[in-house]
């Protein structure tokens, strides 16, 4: 063992003296070699779908641009078509009545379950796990399956609402009035088991001592949770927000699966109107206005955030 | 070996002894947490009460199925088996494409210290920012002219997508931890950075890359709108879009719809009961980073 190390010597194979900067050189491209794939690949399918779709957004899209491959520019045409149409206006203040009720109460109760699970008792971490479940399946899965949970006249709410005598006629999803409210439902539904499971993390990482030197002062549990808990959290709390707002301000899946938009327009969104301008109609100026809006709205939010998050790091 | 895993699962069990009073109130506390699963899955136990009861049709569902009827899943299994059999391949696929871009991204990032680290790191954050509906709105027409619509491989690169952010930022904040002075053992044996990476850095972040292969799987097992937008024939269509577009022809036969859902939905809860360690870590680990 012994002699083998000392018969090799680290030198003994290298060339003689090789230049120090190409060989630093060398080694920054191979260095390059194991990051450049994925820049390439996010430039690709994050980046220029960005400014692709400014372009388009000045451009004459027709059924027929597939076959002749044209689309000519047409100024600010695409722009205010979209704007005029009241359609816009009502998808932008539906998205932003969705995004906020569903956050709210997505997180809400998520903190609720959170604080609620924090405690020890048996079966903590089955049921916990368990509860993820929801998240995990496919969103347009869940939302046919709500679809069916919702019907008027044979769905199980209804049913299980008449036999506590409480109505059970309510058209959930096919009364203009009612529609987005039900979408709304559903996705704090779908979105509780993520709200939960990171504001969980979050309590988690709170020292217990603090709390026993909150219960040996005889504060309340209120006291507790307004003065040690919600602050602690405020970090996490930002995170789950955050996140929260960006999956939620561009749904599509769910809405095409619950009312396809209907009824009367009622849950049309940006995310839907975006895929119904390019998709259906296949005016795709009109499709990339839209989706720049929504890219607008994420990027006001995002700037937001990261300011509070510079200003809260000094 | 810390781990990712091992932060969020294990804390919060050990049980105190205080007595029978104390061990009273814990098991309410079981039996509320009970009732809390119980409101959370009934829209699960709905889809499975309805796929067991195809003869209901559009009639009421009775809350237990009378009988174990199974001619719903046979249905499904002939309408939509072929549809579950592309998301697997597709799926299979953007988990490949995934890890074999993003952990060599990973390690990159965490470890060579290359100029324009912080920016790819934030630009990585930052697309999370992008609907996905404006990607598909100008991937399509790519698409298009490169002849990728309607093609598994096209598909593939575009779920791969969901999932590589994601990767990049889990993988990367495992690897920034891993003791310098192994990676250094590595190159005085004689290792290039390959070897090394593959040798020493893929093994000790086994944890990591299994929770990024399990989420880029459930991102492209559950993408439905890249599915709906770069397909228009019938070629590639994983079972998210076959049942969406299922509703639309077979109203009023739920009972075979809800099994395709049921089926649809296996492979999340596989996944959960085996490797519920994985999720759990990869829903903190990936978000608050």
């Amino acid at each position: 063992m012994t002699t083998s190390t000392v018969t090799a010597p680290a030198s003994a194979g290298k060339p003689a003296a090789p230049d120090p900067a190409r060989l630093r050189r060398r080694r920054g491209i191979a260095q390059w070699g194991f990051v450049a794939p994925a820049v390439v690949f996010m430039l690709l399918f994050f980046g220029y779908p960005l400014v692709r779709n400014v372009v388009m957004s000045f451009q004459h899209y027709t059924p027929k641009t597939f076959f002749t491959g044209e689309a000519p520019f047409n100024g600010g045409d695409n722009w205010a078509d979209v704007f005029q149409d009241a359609l816009f206006g009502k998808a932008l203040w539906h998205t932003l009545v969705f995004t906020a009720g569903s956050l709210l109460g997505q997180f809400c109760i998520g903190l609720a379950l959170a604080v609620f699970f924090n405690r020890r008792f048996p079966l903590n971490g089955v049921l916990r796990s368990l509860i993820l479940l929801p998240w995990l399946v496919p969103m347009v899965v869940s939302g046919i399956v709500w679809r069916r949970i919702l019907d008027q006249d044979t769905g199980v709410l209804n049913s299980f609402l008449d036999t506590i005598g409480l109505g059970g006629h309510t058209p959930w999803l096919t009364s203009p009035g009612m529609a987005l409210f039900s979408v709304v439902l559903v996705n704090i539904w779908i979105g509780i088991p993520f709200n939960m499971v990171i504001l969980y993390g979050g309590l988690q990482e709170i020292p217990r001592e603090l709390y026993e030197a909150a219960s040996l002062d005889g504060a309340s549990a209120w006291r507790t949770f307004r003065s040690i808990t919600l602050p602690m959290l405020k970090p996490v709390v930002t995170v789950v927000l955050v996140l929260g707002f960006m999956s939620t301000v561009k749904i599509l899946d769910l809405i095409l699966a619950l009312t396809d938009g209907g009824p009367a327009d009622s849950t049309q969104t940006l995310g839907t109107l975006t895929y119904q301008n390019s998709f259906v109609q296949l005016d795709f100026g009109a499709g990339a206005v839209v989706g720049n809006v929504l890219i607008l709205i994420s990027a006001v939010f995002a700037v937001f955030y990261l300011r509070a998050n510079r200003t809260e790091g000094k | 070996m810390a781990s990712v895993t091992s932060t969020q699962t294990s804390a919060g069990h050990p049980s105190t002894g205080g007595g029978q009073r104390r061990s009273r109130r814990s098991w309410g506390s079981t039996v509320a947490g009970v009732i809390v699963l119980c409101v959370m899955l009934f829209p699960l136990y709905w889809m499975l009460n309805t796929a067991l009861q195809p003869e209901s049709g559009l009639l009421k569902v009775d809350p237990v199925p009378g009988s174990l009827d199974l001619s719903g899943f046979s249905k499904a299994i002939t309408d939509q088996g072929g549809h579950l059999l592309t998301s697997l391949v597709v799926s299979l696929g953007a988990v490949v494409i995934c890890l074999a871009i993003a952990a060599p991204a990973a390690y990159g990032l965490a470890r060579f210290g290359l100029r324009g680290s912080k920016t790819i790191v934030f630009g990585t954050l930052i697309t999370q920012m992008v609907p996905g509906i404006v990607i598909a709105n100008a991937l399509y027409n790519s698409y298009v002219d490169l002849g990728l619509v309607n093609s598994y491989f096209g598909l593939m690169l575009a779920d791969a997508s969901l999932g590589i952010p994601f990767s990049i930022v889990l993988m990367r904040s495992f690897m920034v931890s891993i003791p310098g002075e192994v990676i250094e053992a590595a190159q005085m044996d004689g290792a290039g950075p390959v070897r090394t990476f593959v040798a020493v850095v893929l093994p000790m972040s086994r944890n990591s890359l299994i929770t990024s292969g399990l989420f880029a799987f459930l991102f492209s097992w559950s993408d439905f709108m890249f599915a709906l937008t770069l397909n228009t024939t019938d070629e590639v269509k994983p079972v998210t879009l076959g049942i969406y577009q299922y509703i639309g022809a077979h109203v009023g036969d739920w009972g075979s719809v809800m099994a395709a859902s049921v089926l649809s939905a296996i492979p999340a809860a596989i996944l959960l009961v085996l490797a519920q360690k994985y999720i759990a870590a990869g829903i903190t680990g990936g978000s608050v980073k």
